[in-house]
Formats: C-alpha cells, structure tokens, sequence
C-alpha cells in the first residue's frame, strides 16, 4: 500500500480528542482508579485491589439485574423492529400524510426521559391514571406499584411508545430509498406482496436495520431514567436493572469502590457487543 | 495555577496499567508509520481485521480473560495475565 506522506489533518482532529479525553477519557480512569479503592470521602482512599471485582462476580443481585435487563432489552427489540417495520411499511411515500405521520411518529422522540417516566406514571395510576383507572374498570386488576407482572407490562409499553418510532423513521428512510426500478421489476415478475417485502424491502432495510437494532439494543441495555421515574426499580427489586442497580450502590449507599467496579464490568459488556455489532455492520457492508 | 488530581485516586497499580495501555497504542502509531495500511487480512474469523482491531480484540479479550479467572478461579491473576498475553499472541498471529 502506498505510504500516507501528509498527515496534518490529524491537527483538525485534536479539539475532539481533547473533548474526548476530559469527557470520558479522564472520568473512566478515575472509574479504575476508584475499583480498586475504598473510601470514606474527604479524598481519602484505601487500596482494596480485587475485592470488590470478586464481590460483585460472586453477588446475585448484580446477575439478577444483568438478567432483568436482558430480558428487558429481548422483548423490547422483539417488539419495536417487527411494529417499527410494519408502521413503516405503511406509512404514505407521497402527499400530505407523509409530513404528518413524519411528525406524529417524531413527537415521542423529543420528549425527554424523565417526562415520558412522569407521564406514564400518572397514567398508569389506577386512581388518577387514565390507563389505570380504565384497565381496572374493565375488570383486570392492574397496579404497577403493587405487582411485579404489571409493573413491567408498563415499563415494556412506556419504552415501545417512546423508542418504536426511532424504528419507524429509520426504516422509512430505507424504504423510501429504494428506486422505483425495484418495484416495477416486481411487478412484471408478478411478485407477490411477501415476495416484494422478502426480496427487495427487507434485504434493502437491513442496513438500517442493524443500526435501529443496535441502537435499540444499546440503549435498553443502559435504560435508567423512565422506569426510575416510574417504578423506581420496584416493586420490591423486579425492574432494578443494571443501571438502577449501579446508582444505588454508587448514590444511594456511596460505594464508590463496588460501584466502579460494577461500571467497568457493566462498560466491558456494552464495548464487547458494540463490537460485534459494529463488526456484523461493517462486514455487511464490504460484502456488498 | 495548582491543579489538584487528588479526586482521581491515582495509585501505582492503576498508573501503571494506563502507562502500558499508552505504550501500546504508541508502539502502534510507531507500528503504523514504519508500515503504513494497517496491515489487513481475513482471519480465523473470516472478515477482515487490522491491526487495530486485533489489538481492541486482544484488550477485549484479555479484560474477560481477568474478570472470568477472577469469578472461576481466585484473585491471584498472574496465570490469567500469562494466558491473556497467549491470546493476544494468538489473536495476533491468527485472526
């Protein structure tokens, strides 16, 4: 390969490094630093070395809240790609309804967290909640403050209403970018609906795809916000998931040695499956 | 100016971590521009690494390596640093 002989443009990259290294360069090596320490604040740290790495890998609530959130992120990804494929599928390609239905599914997405949590969690209220209330005078009994089973069905339901239209609208975008040449060779073929989805829509979705999937994937996997606001990671510990979990451990009791070690094993796993999808989408990519 | 870092927690062990991490990724620039492209090829795999990514997978790896060892077998993580620097070898001899 030929040599790169003029590399001052990596000067135009320095501003970013130097954001980069004061916003999480610096704070994940104070996160080892602390992993391997104990402290009682005022700066004063104790050496503790892998005592906590051993605590937390030998700790069931920790495993429970990594399965918790497995399970979480599982049903959230079974849920919103399939809605999110067949909203978009849909969804007008022409006319008026095409702004409209841009915005209506873009309105979830620019409510923030913690109101979205405030606003499922009034609804879902069996006493002032309009959700609750209804649900309940039909008959089924329904307390998301009371019942593990309910409090998830929640949980599920806030998360599909605010995040499936990143799905839709990413989806869209690869939809409306297929030519119009796919289609009338469909048609001539006599192609069936299925076959024009198998064949043309999906494998034209699927790049993507795999960013909604990862992108859904990484932030079920690092949810906080909502089912704090909503639940609380109650009742008892049924929605703790592992973000819950590690603010706990680090704000509510101030461990900050468990805590970081938590983070690290909790960074270790987002990096390890970043990776492999990064590595399934780039390798996608150079196969086409 | 007196810039105080005492709220990093910094210890020799740790220190010492961040320095080998700093000396590869250097030897890797040195790596790079002694033989600039990264040096890409189509492994066990079956896509095509750098040299980069074969370093990222051998500190991946190795991380896992550490933490299972500690979970499986105890705190001493000598045997589990000789077997990382097996991995990376492998890692960069293979994939």
């Amino acid at each position: 390969m030929e040599k790169t002989w003029n590399n001052k443009a990596w000067f135009l990259v320095l501003p970013m490094l130097v954001l980069v290294a004061f916003s999480a360069v610096i704070p994940l090596m104070t996160v080892v630093n602390y992993s391997v320490q104990d402290t009682f604040g005022n700066n004063v740290f104790f050496w503790a070395g892998t005592e906590w790495f051993e605590d937390l890998l030998a700790s069931d609530r920790f495993w429970e809240a990594m399965v918790r959130n497995l399970i979480f992120s599982f049903i959230i990804l079974a849920i919103e790609v399939p809605l999110g494929i067949f909203i978009a599928l849909n969804m007008p390609k022409k006319g008026w309804g095409v702004p409209v239905c841009l915005v209506l599914m873009a309105l979830p997405l620019l409510i923030p967290w913690n109101v979205v949590g405030t606003i499922w969690q009034v609804f879902g209220r069996n006493d002032i909640g309009l959700l609750g209330y209804y649900v309940n005078a039909f008959g089924i009994d329904y307390n998301y403050v009371q019942d593990p089973f309910d409090a998830w069905v929640t949980v599920i339901i806030m998360d599909v209403w605010h995040w499936t239209s990143l799905v839709v609208l990413l989806c869209y975008a690869g939809l409306v970018s297929i030519p119009d040449a796919f289609y009338q060779a469909a048609k001539i073929d006599g192609a069936s609906r299925w076959a024009v989805f198998r064949y043309i829509q999906l494998p034209k979705m699927q790049r993507v795809l795999l960013i909604a999937v990862l992108l859904r994937f990484m932030d079920s996997f690092m949810i906080y916000t909502e089912p704090f606001v909503v639940t609380g990671g109650g009742p008892g510990n049924s929605t703790t998931f592992l973000s819950i979990d590690l603010v706990k451990t680090a704000l509510g009791q101030f461990d900050l040695g468990p805590a970081a070690a938590m983070s690290l094993v909790y960074f270790l796993i987002i990096l390890l499956l970043s990776w492999v999808f990064y590595t399934v989408m780039t390798n996608y990519d150079a196969e086409r | 100016m007196n810039l105080d870092f005492s709220w990093m927690a910094w210890t020799w062990p740790t220190a010492a971590f961040f320095i080998v991490i700093a000396l590869m990724l250097c030897g890797m620039g040195v790596w790079e521009y002694v033989s600039p492209g990264g040096n890409p090829r189509v492994g066990v795999l079956r896509f095509e690494t750098t040299r980069g990514d074969r370093l990222f997978v051998s500190l991946l790896g190795s991380a896992f390596i550490h933490l299972a060892w500690l979970g499986l077998v105890g705190p001493n993580l000598w045997w589990a640093l000789a077997l990382s620097v097996v991995y990376a070898i492998g890692v960069f001899r293979y994939v």
